[in-house]
């Protein structure tokens, strides 16, 4: 440590607590979470009351279970926007297989998880072979998705909706374990929210903790230096996409046991959202950057301003000015505290 | 001798690329690889690294004939190359991209914990001064990340170290800053192949000299054989330098 330890005094910047606290990605949308609390919290007092907390924590779950699978894939360097109309996919298949053809509820879920996989198979193999943008290719699926959707819908009965799910077979044991409510305290909060927090901790473990989160970010941040040092990032960028698909299914299952019928267009135009919700959260939209926990927080942020709204009384057409200006303002807090977080050089 | 090369050569179609080139790497010394642009320099250490296979002569480790089929191959025998381009990702931190491909398990996951402090200590048992070791690799000097580059090679247990121009890019405080790590890494028993274009680099820091020119070699020399200015000549083409000079003098 000669004159190495020399150069270092010079150029030591103390790294404090508080820049490792900004260097993370969740930041800003921790911020923008308690701003947003704050203000419905301080104009509505339904909103900050127990049935109010459920009743707005609904929606962050189904959106954050998406957003959380979109950002490991955003993470991994790619794009899914077939993730929205998949949830319709796997719901149609759920309601039809199970009304029309006498299945059981949970064969029927288990039909609708093996073609979702298939799809984010399909999507993942298209990518990784031909190096095409996922962008482009999961637009693909998505168009292809939402003919399918809508066709056999209305091929098989003649309307756009297949709906009857509550009097199949074995409806209500999968009805309490995806869509059944809890009571705490006085409100009942929809079991939908725990399949989000424990899809959350799942992929905050893998990403922090595991040899494949590694790979994501390795894939994300840099694929020709990845599989360089050894990273298989064909098959990494494939289970991302195969992740997408199964929190597709889960969320279509969900949905589909909760109103028990499922529309044919359902889930169009999410794929935004979901994006829109894990860059809040602070994926870098080039890949090799980003959070579970943060795309989940932008998730609650959405619920909070979808519910928040309607609380206030005001139109709820507003909500999607709301959701613009969120997305400038957390993509641009994340960028300051980037730079700030990367100028310790010099 | 850890690794030989005895009048090896190589041709691509109806190019010599490489001819007759004999060179030798010892453990705990810094064999230097010097030529210029289109000598045969990389050639000649992807014959080393297993990326080519050589067509003429033959390649020694442990005194052993061998033929790399891969550079996997080669790495399985000790042989590590840093390329220039280094392999790490800038965004990640400085513990994750040191055990990027090799992560070190714990259970299913990644021993963190491990990764971590193997990686500080590495980096610190090589001289290497890394204030934060969860810092992206982004935010690391070009010196720096060339060392982060020779501490993982030499933990992944790299007998012999192939350095593809570590100092070209480089200004002349943070060029010395590598030397210093290749010099480290010689003191730790690891042979050493440093590729460069520059004999002010290369002369301080070796033991041995290989000069190349269009594919063949202009001789190897022991240190003790040759001094800087006659290094710096060879290297540059003394006849050439004088024609050169002459062209260029005011009339």
């Amino acid at each position: 440590m000669t004159a190495t330890a020399g150069r270092a005094d010079e150029r030591v910047a103390e790294v404090g607590p508080l820049r490792r606290l900004l260097i993370r990605p969740e930041l800003g949308a921790v911020v923008g979470a308690v701003v947003v609390f704050a203000f419905f919290a301080s104009q509505s007092a339904v909103f900050r009351s127990l049935p109010g907390i459920a009743n707005w924590l609904d929606p962050a779950a189904t959106l954050g279970i998406m957003a959380v699978a979109i950002a490991l894939l955003m993470i991994g360097g790619e794009f899914d926007l077939s993730a929205g109309v998949m949830t319709g996919t796997t719901g149609l298949i759920l309601v039809t297989l199970a009304t029309r053809y006498g299945m059981n509820v949970w064969a029927a879920m288990l039909v609708g998880l093996v073609v979702a996989l298939a799809v984010g198979l399909f999507n993942g193999l298209i990518v990784t072979r031909t190096r095409l943008p996922s962008f482009i290719v999961t637009l693909g699926t998505f168009l292809m998705l939402q003919g399918v959707n809508l066709g056999v819908t209305k091929a098989l009965t003649g309307t756009v909706q297949v709906s009857g799910l509550r009097t199949a077979w074995g409806f209500d044991s999968a009805h309490t374990v995806f869509a059944g409510t809890i009571q705490i305290g006085g409100a009942s909060f929809r079991v939908a929210i725990l399949w989000w927090l424990l899809v959350t901790a799942v992929a905050t473990w893998v990403l922090m903790r595991s040899r494949q989160g590694n790979w994501i970010f390795a894939v994300g941040g840099g694929e020709q230096a990845a599989r360089a040092v050894g990273v298989p990032a064909a098959r990494t960028k494939i289970a991302l996409f195969m992740t997408t698909a199964f929190a597709a299914w889960l969320v279509g299952s969900i949905l589909a046991l909760r109103y028990t019928s499922v529309q044919a267009n359902v889930g169009i135009g999410q794929e935004f959202i979901y994006i829109i919700a894990a860059v809040i959260g602070g994926c870098l939209l080039t890949g090799g950057y980003g959070s579970a926990i943060g795309a989940a927080i932008g998730a609650v942020i959405f619920g909070m301003a979808d519910k928040g709204i309607v609380f206030l009384g005001w139109d709820a057409d507003w909500f999607m000015f709301f959701l613009g200006a969120m997305l400038l303002l957390a993509t641009l807090a994340n960028r300051l505290v980037r730079r700030y977080a990367e100028e310790v050089k010099h | 001798m850890i690794l030989q090369t005895k009048g090896i050569g190589k041709s691509f179609g109806s190019v010599l690329a490489l001819r007759e080139v004999s060179m030798s790497v010892e453990a705990g010394h810094v064999t230097c690889v010097l030529g210029d642009n289109g000598a045969g320099k990389s050639t000649l250490i992807k014959i080393l690294a297993g990326v080519h296979q050589h067509d003429a002569g033959s390649l020694l480790v442990d005194g052993a004939e061998t033929r790399f089929g891969s550079p996997r191959d080669a790495l399985d025998r000790g042989i590590a190359t840093v390329y220039q381009d280094l392999a790490m990702i800038p965004l990640m931190s400085v513990w994750r991209n040191f055990f990027l491909g090799s992560e070190p398990r714990k259970g299913l996951g990644f021993d963190v914990a491990k990764a971590r402090r193997v990686a500080r200590d590495e980096l610190r048992a090589m001289g290497i001064d890394i204030r934060d070791v969860d810092q992206p690799v982004g935010t690391l000097s070009g010196g720096e990340r060339q060392s982060v580059a020779i501490a993982r090679a030499v933990y992944f247990g790299a007998r012999v170290l192939i350095l593809d121009e570590p100092t070209s890019a480089l200004g002349v405080k943070q060029a010395g800053v590598v030397l210093r790590y290749i010099a480290r890494a010689r003191d730790r028993g690891l042979g050493v192949v440093f590729i460069t274009h520059n004999p002010h680099h290369a002369y301080p820091v070796g033991d041995r000299f290989l000069l190349l020119n269009r594919g063949t070699s202009l001789g190897e020399f022991a240190k003790a054989d040759i001094t800087r200015e006659k290094l710096t000549s060879l290297m540059a083409g003394e006849a050439e330098l004088k024609e050169l000079a002459h062209e260029l003098e005011r009339d």
